[in-house]
């Protein structure tokens, strides 16, 4: 689209989620990375950080507990309405557990913002979301300070009902906004605990204005290698994401004792300040920013982007018409089985099943109600066969799906995501992802559930 | 103890429509015109009919629920009526309700009549399924389709036997140029054009490896059956057709759900045939099954019920479809009126279309696709996808 608008000249790529993704399913997949190994039953609450939630009443937070299997006595809040509030919600977090109300608190901060065909918001929104486990022990830094401003200063808004935002004057946000709030909340900081830039091994906070955002960093008197690099022309500005996406690349190349400063933008601006640990070195297993960047997949055709995103109005087809209704009540007795992919164990064979059964499958054993619950969220699994299909309607066709059998045991038939027919074969390894199955736009609600999907190192 | 259906019930008289894209016909007509030939076939009225079985699938895009569809169009004077559903096996099951009434000596007479209008959907294909799998599974059915699923079990048969991705097309696309010579002599056919193999191997892909000619189509059509006790058969012709089995099995959930079974066979068509080949007295179904209509809703499914059923051996249809043992001149000839391949699948019509067949091979009005001097028939009919379904198998002779 750059033919409509010469402002969209900037080098770069940006991360593009699937047709399949939102905020929602990006908050759980990051969150899936981050818990990775920890026993969920120590997560007692979690906040979830958007300006894209797929639904205006109805928690992220709450939905991203249910998939993740958390329990229920947790407590949960959801934070929207500016790209300031994935650092909010890290904030509350924090002061939550200080104040001794929670001894855990996964945050999740996660956008999917889209631009007008050929808008220059369009060319830098990126797709993304960041997840991190704020609590006490063992932690692998700690949260040491913070100094926040907070201003109407309406740069960009957004109204109900509306998928886009508006903004005004580029020059006027970016010399009386973005270049100034950024380092009042950062000088107020380093004011405020008698630090000095020198003091801080990283200094992170969103790129909107490229040229900007390395004069932001000489004015505070930071050296360029003090600076994170801002993932604007790999990954795009990705809106309450931001700054934690930027934090969680910063951890993963830091080294114990490293000083951490990080500020948010967005109606003023919070700054905080972290000190790395030795533990550190501990979480190597995760695959953050580097890995996924190292496994991308291209998005060749705008036209896809824009027909994924909704910008394009493509016809779906009358077949695809034919969605049947929600039923409210049983997702509600089934929500672990679909929102959390929890089959059952047979405790009298030890065979997995999915979806979770109350008579055992395996032939011969015939246990009635002998069931535990088994957790296929996190359990890898094989491609026993597969087709990709023609008839079958999708927002990307052909529909691809395949019979997945599990390590450990269980075995069913999923739908296969961010992949092409090409890349499968029988046997192949793949992992579970948590996507939206579906929109019905007559009745006002998004499906979701899991698919399989090649793993992504 | 049990005594079975062996050769307790007959059939007299059969219907059946022309099966296809039926614009300018509702079920209604569809109904009324399988029905009509039934009766004038056998020689009776309505009013000697004693009771009902109504066979349709996707009732809410067709006629609607109940038997009063059959009951109101054919204005059947309130006699027993009942509507059976088994997915594809639907119209076995229609003629397995009324052949045990006979049989049971409840009733003197008992029409079958299947029907499936498919073509008001708007849309090719079958009906979006997803609003047919009740309320807890539609939560996480993945965004299959029929031709996807069996599909999958091409690519793992593929995989298994060792047979590469052009062998295994070359093998399914022998299997539909067989049925579509057939079709092609059948004035009741939807498509009734011979294709050649290499027509049928660079036709366009519908759910990878399956391509086009690989695929059933959708049609609309009819077929209707009467049945009376075997010993009032002769009553009524001198050349009725005799039941020797109908035996149905429905999935356990073991294959869905269980690691052991290996996506290359049906569970389900093995337990039913071996009912029924057990009932009939059949020791060699190769040898002495003389034809059969099987459930060919793809090629693939036609080929492994080959193995299933017991006339090829696991993992060697290959050879016995190469070598030309299915052709309507070949030593078991297979889909002799071009199966579902070329009559399409109106779904509630299709089990007792099959039969229709055998029906008429056995009364030697098969014309130029008849079979010299068949002894047992044999008709499967499949329901479902290779993971779940219910398998009916029937078995006619004299």
């Amino acid at each position: 689209m750059g033919w409509l608008n010469v402002g969209t000249k900037a080098a770069g790529e940006k991360a593009v989620a699937n047709y399949d993704e939102d905020s929602l399913t990006m908050g759980v997949a990051a969150a899936m990375d981050c818990i990775r190994g920890i026993d969920r039953e120590n997560v007692e609450g979690l906040n979830f950080a958007t300006t894209t939630s797929p639904f205006i009443e109805r928690p992220a937070a709450v939905m991203t507990a249910t998939a993740l299997d958390l329990k229920p006595d947790i407590r949960t809040a959801d934070f929207g309405n500016s790209i300031r509030s994935g650092v909010g919600a890290l904030l509350s977090a924090v002061d939550t557990i200080k104040a001794r109300s929670a001894k855990s608190i996964l945050v999740c901060a996660s956008d999917s913002r889209v631009g007008k065909a050929g808008s220059t918001h369009e060319q830098s929104c990126g797709d993304g979301a960041a997840a991190l486990l704020i609590g006490e022990g063992d932690v692998v830094a700690t949260l040491e300070g913070s100094h926040s401003v907070s201003y109407d200063f309406v740069d960009y808004w957004r109204t109900e009902g509306e998928r886009y935002d508006r903004s005004w004057e580029d020059r006027w946000i970016r010399d009386v906004g973005y270049s100034k709030f950024i380092p009042e909340a950062i000088n107020g900081l380093l004011k405020k605990y008698n630090l000095d830039v020198k003091d801080f091994a990283k200094i992170i906070y969103p790129s909107t204005y490229p040229r900007e955002h390395v004069s932001i960093g000489k004015k505070l008197g930071a050296e360029e290698t003090q600076i994170e690099e801002p993932i604007f022309s790999s990954v795009g500005d990705t809106g309450t994401a931001y700054p934690l996406m930027m934090l969680v690349a910063a951890l993963e190349d830091a080294k114990p004792g490293d000083k951490i400063l990080i500020a948010s933008y967005g109606n003023g601006s919070d700054a905080l300040f972290f000190q790395v640990t030795d533990n550190i070195k501990k979480i190597n297993d995760r695959r953050g920013i580097k890995n996924h960047l190292a496994s991308k997949k291209e998005l060749n055709s705008y036209e896809k982007y824009a027909s994924f995103r909704d910008v394009l109005d493509t016809e779906i087809g009358r077949r695809m018409e034919d969605i049947a209704p929600t039923h409210l009540s049983v997702l509600w007795r089934e929500r672990r089985m679909v929102l959390g992919l929890c089959g059952s164990k047979c405790q009298r064979c030890g065979t997995p099943q999915f979806p979770s059964q109350l008579v055992c499958a395996k032939p011969g054993c015939g246990a009635i109600k002998e069931m535990e619950s088994y957790r296929f969220s996190d359990k890898k699994g094989n491609v026993f066969t597969y087709s990709a299909d023609n008839l079958a309607p999708s927002p990307c066709p052909p529909a691809i799906y395949g019979v997945i059998d599990f390590v450990g045991g269980g075995r069913c038939i999923f739908d296969l995501t961010d992949c092409e027919l090409e890349d499968l074969h029988v046997g192949m390894p793949v992992e579970m992802t948590f996507r939206r199955r579906y929109r019905d736009q007559l009745r006002g609600i998004s499906g979701y559930f899991w698919k399989a999907t090649p793993g992504r190192g | 103890m049990a005594e079975g259906i062996k050769d307790k019930v007959a059939i007299i008289g059969m219907g059946c429509t022309k099966f296809g894209e039926q614009w300018e016909k509702g079920a209604e007509e569809l109904m009324v015109e399988s029905f009509v030939e039934a009766l004038e076939d056998a020689g009776l009225e309505k009013k000697d009919i004693s009771a009902a079985w109504f066979g349709t699938s996707y009732e809410e895009t067709n006629v609607g629920k109940t038997a009063i569809p059959l009951a109101l169009t054919l204005k059947l004077p309130f006699i027993p009526a009942t509507r059976v559903e088994n997915w594809c096996a639907t119209g076995s099951e229609a003629l397995r309700g009324a052949c045990y009434a006979v049989a049971a000596g409840a009733y003197d007479v008992c029409l079958a009549l299947g029907v499936e209008k498919l073509k008001d959907v708007g849309y090719g294909g079958l009906p979006q399924p997803e609003t047919q799998w009740g309320t807890r599974q539609r939560l996480i059915e993945p965004n299959k389709t029929a031709p996807g699923t069996f599909a999958m079990m091409a690519t793992r048969y593929f995989s298994q036997y060792k047979i590469t991705p052009e062998e295994g097309k070359r093998m399914l696309a022998t299997v539909s140029a067989k049925s579509h010579a057939n079709g092609a002599r059948h004035p009741k056919a939807h498509l009734r054009r011979a294709v050649t193999v290499e027509q049928i191997m660079n036709s366009p892909i519908v759910a990878w490896p399956l391509g086009l000619f690989d695929c059933c189509g959708v049609s609309d059509g009819s077929a209707a059956a009467i049945v009376v006790r075997a010993d009032e058969a002769k009553k009524y012709r001198p050349d009725p057709v005799y039941v020797k089995s109908l035996q149905i099995s429905a999935s356990s959930g073991e294959e869905l759900l269980y690691t052991d079974w290996d996506w290359t066979h049906v569970i389900a068509t093995e337990h039913a045939a071996k009912m029924a080949y057990d009932e009939t007295g059949i020791k060699d179904p190769r040898n002495e099954i003389s034809m059969a209509e099987v459930h060919d809703c793809f090629s693939i499914t036609e080929a492994v019920t080959m193995e299933d059923l017991g006339f090829s051996s696991r993992g060697k249809v290959k050879d016995d479809i190469m070598s030309g043992r299915f052709n309507l001149d070949g030593p078991q000839p297979i889909q002799p009126d071009g199966g579902l391949k070329c009559f399409g699948h109106p779904v509630g019509a299709s089990g007792l279309r099959m039969v229709y067949e055998m029906y008429k091979q056995f009364q030697g009005k098969a014309g130029d696709r008849q079979i010299k001097d068949p002894k047992y028939g044999l008709t499967h009919n499949m329901g479902g996808i290779p993971a779940v379904n219910i398998v009916s198998t029937i078995i006619v002779g004299l």
